[in-house]
């Protein structure tokens, strides 16, 4: 993970739930990130897939992710080249699926209210800061141990670098 | 200001002192539980590339959702996971002839107070009504703790739930904790460590304590816990669980929120589908035509429940084109049920009693629904599908609303036959 990521806004309401990030009709069916991909948002924002450019960011209001536990709505938005995801909250499983599967979250409730869809955003993510419009809003920083995670590009790989490093 | 319950237990776990709610602790766990979803597990412990688990003994494995094999894929799962256990040394392995996961970890003594437990479940919060801090997780997630007994946590803040009053006749902690969710909704404690606590909470057995934190995944907590008391302790002796340290939140601890019910004046409660928080009090759904209901689960499988259901259909028969299917969550609550005579009255009342196990509550076997068909369980939960089908339909109760109802064939009362 870079530590900082300067992208796009799209903008989310509330409770968007994981059969909008990515229809559970695909979930057995494409399994490919690329191709998941394509889907991404589909159910949302149809004009999401088609457009989104890498290192944009999404940001969205409370409960962000809720719904099921699949983990193709976390992959789909990283194979999208989706940057981050900042919201007011995120569903547990949400949380845990995007930070396993290498997709950086940020929570900061107060930008939400502030940034309109297409303005740009960066963030620092080891200084815990997002810039907006010269304005500055802080976030706690991810510890050491959950940005190698996000560095590694999920906890598998995370994981299986750890023990090719000591063995 | 003190301390959570939740922030103690994961500073303890983690090597640190003063962690507070919002912060990520890496964290090991007492137990790691996981259960058919061990092959999955088994196979990305693979992928990461390590040969031998972390611990051997802190590993908890049971083979219980789809009890016995029901196809030959599920057949080959579970010999799949009987390799693993060998292979790896693993001990505590429970196979396919005791019960719930959920049931039988606390009947074998796993379930000790002041405990982090972490299963690939998402009922794994039951623990919580032993005073473990214990929460489901992803299968992903297993694999790593399974190569390195760690795993990062997020410390939750912490819903103090007070519940007050005493239940009226007809009223079970299953009405109770219906009535909370359909308040607080399906997201109302979302990664929140809910405490249960109060009167009411003080009366109840462990069996309706083990309901409310089994719950407490249903309004989105990670975790849900009751404070161990005498009634703790007892029932702990009771399976050769004696010595441990229990945790408490301070007397000041942070609480972010404060929530109060009293249910000296609620109803019998039923969840409607498609949501655990579409609740509704039985006057609004009685008449409602069942073609099954369901007796059992981590949820209401236990002796407790049995009884309860036992007693309202002793010397009854259940109603023509309703089907009751009963499942003991575990050999201890099946072999107690037999000895009490519950399985010979609910037997000869009509009911089909099944093997303990998770049986239809996923809709994997031993009574999955047809299209149109509606079923009145007394699960957790109600989703669209999770018995198997789309298009069939889920209302989840108390035993004694189940054991009513199926009398009638329709969702009924339970007040008239208490």
């Amino acid at each position: 993970m870079r530590d900082v990521i300067t992208g796009r806004v799209w903008k989310f309401g509330d409770d968007v739930n994981t059969d909008v990030i990515f229809p559970g009709k695909y979930t057995y069916t494409i399994t490919e990130p690329a191709e998941m991909a394509r889907h991404a948002m589909e159910d949302a924002d149809s004009s999401f897939a088609g457009h989104v450019q890498k290192d944009d960011i999404i940001v969205a209001g409370r409960n962000f992710g809720c719904g099921s536990s699949r983990e193709q709505a976390a992959l789909c938005l990283k194979a999208a080249g989706v940057g981050a995801v900042i919201a007011k909250s995120f569903a547990r499983i949400y949380f845990r699926n995007a930070i396993n599967l290498g997709l950086p979250i940020v929570i900061c409730p107060e930008v939400v209210g502030k940034v309109a869809p297409g303005d740009m955003l960066s963030i620092s993510f080891s200084l815990g800061k997002l810039t907006h419009k010269g304005q500055e809003y802080r976030f706690p920083p991810l510890p050491e141990e959950v940005a190698g995670i996000l560095d590694a590009g999920g906890l598998v790989p995370y994981v299986k670098a750890k023990f090719q490093k000591s063995g | 200001m003190g301390f959570t319950f939740a922030e103690k237990i994961l500073a303890q776990k983690s090597g640190r002192s003063g962690v507070r709610a919002g912060e990520i602790v890496i964290a090991e766990p007492d137990i790691i539980m996981s259960h058919d979803n061990s092959s999955a597990i088994a196979k990305t412990f693979a992928e990461i590339g390590v040969s031998k688990v972390w611990n051997p003994d802190k590993i908890v494995i049971i083979l219980d959702h789809v009890v016995p094999a029901a196809s030959e894929k599920h057949a080959q799962n579970h010999k799949t996971v009987r390799e693993f256990v060998s292979a790896q040394g693993i001990k505590i392995f429970y196979d396919i002839n005791h019960g719930i996961c959920h049931q039988v970890l606390p009947e074998k003594g796993h379930a000790v107070p002041g405990r982090l437990i972490l299963g690939s479940d998402s009922h794994t919060t039951t623990y919580g009504a032993f005073g473990c801090f214990a929460a489901g997780i992803g299968r992903t997630e297993t694999a790593a703790i399974w190569a390195t007994g760690k795993l990062w946590l997020l410390c939750p803040q912490t819903y103090k739930i007070l519940i007050k009053g005493k239940s009226p006749v007809g009223v079970f902690a299953k009405d109770v904790i219906l009535h909370i969710i359909g308040k607080l909704g399906a997201d109302g404690a979302d990664y929140r460590c809910v405490e249960f606590t109060g009167i009411a909470v003080a009366d109840m057995s462990i069996d309706d304590r083990m309901l409310l934190c089994n719950m407490a995944a249903e309004m989105g907590a990670k975790a849900g816990v009751c404070m161990v008391d005498d009634t703790t302790r007892a029932w702990l002796m009771g399976h050769g669980v004696t010595e441990y340290e229990a945790v408490y939140s301070d007397a000041d601890a942070d609480y972010e929120n404060v929530l109060e019910f009293d249910i000296s004046s609620i109803e019998p409660q039923v969840a409607c589908p498609h949501t655990v928080d579409n609740v509704k009090p039985v006057s609004e759904v009685e008449g409602m035509r069942i073609q099954q209901c369901l007796l059992g689960t981590c949820t209401n499988g236990r002796v407790s429940d049995l009884r309860l259901a036992a007693g309202i259909l002793k010397g009854k028969k259940i109603a023509q084109g309703v089907r009751l299917i009963v499942l003991p969550a575990s050999k201890e609550v099946y072999q107690e049920a037999m000895r009490e005579g519950i399985l010979e009255t609910l037997s000869e009342a009509g009911a089909v009693i099944c093997n303990p196990g998770c049986g239809p509550c996923l809709g994997a076997h031993q009574g999955v629904l047809a299209p149109g068909e509606v079923c009145l369980s007394t699960a957790n939960r109600n989703f669209k599908g999770r018995m198997g089908c789309p298009n069939s339909e889920i209302y989840l109760a108390s035993p004694a609303t189940v054991a009513a109802s199926a009398i009638e064939g329709a969702i009924a009362d339970p007040r008239k036959y208490m």
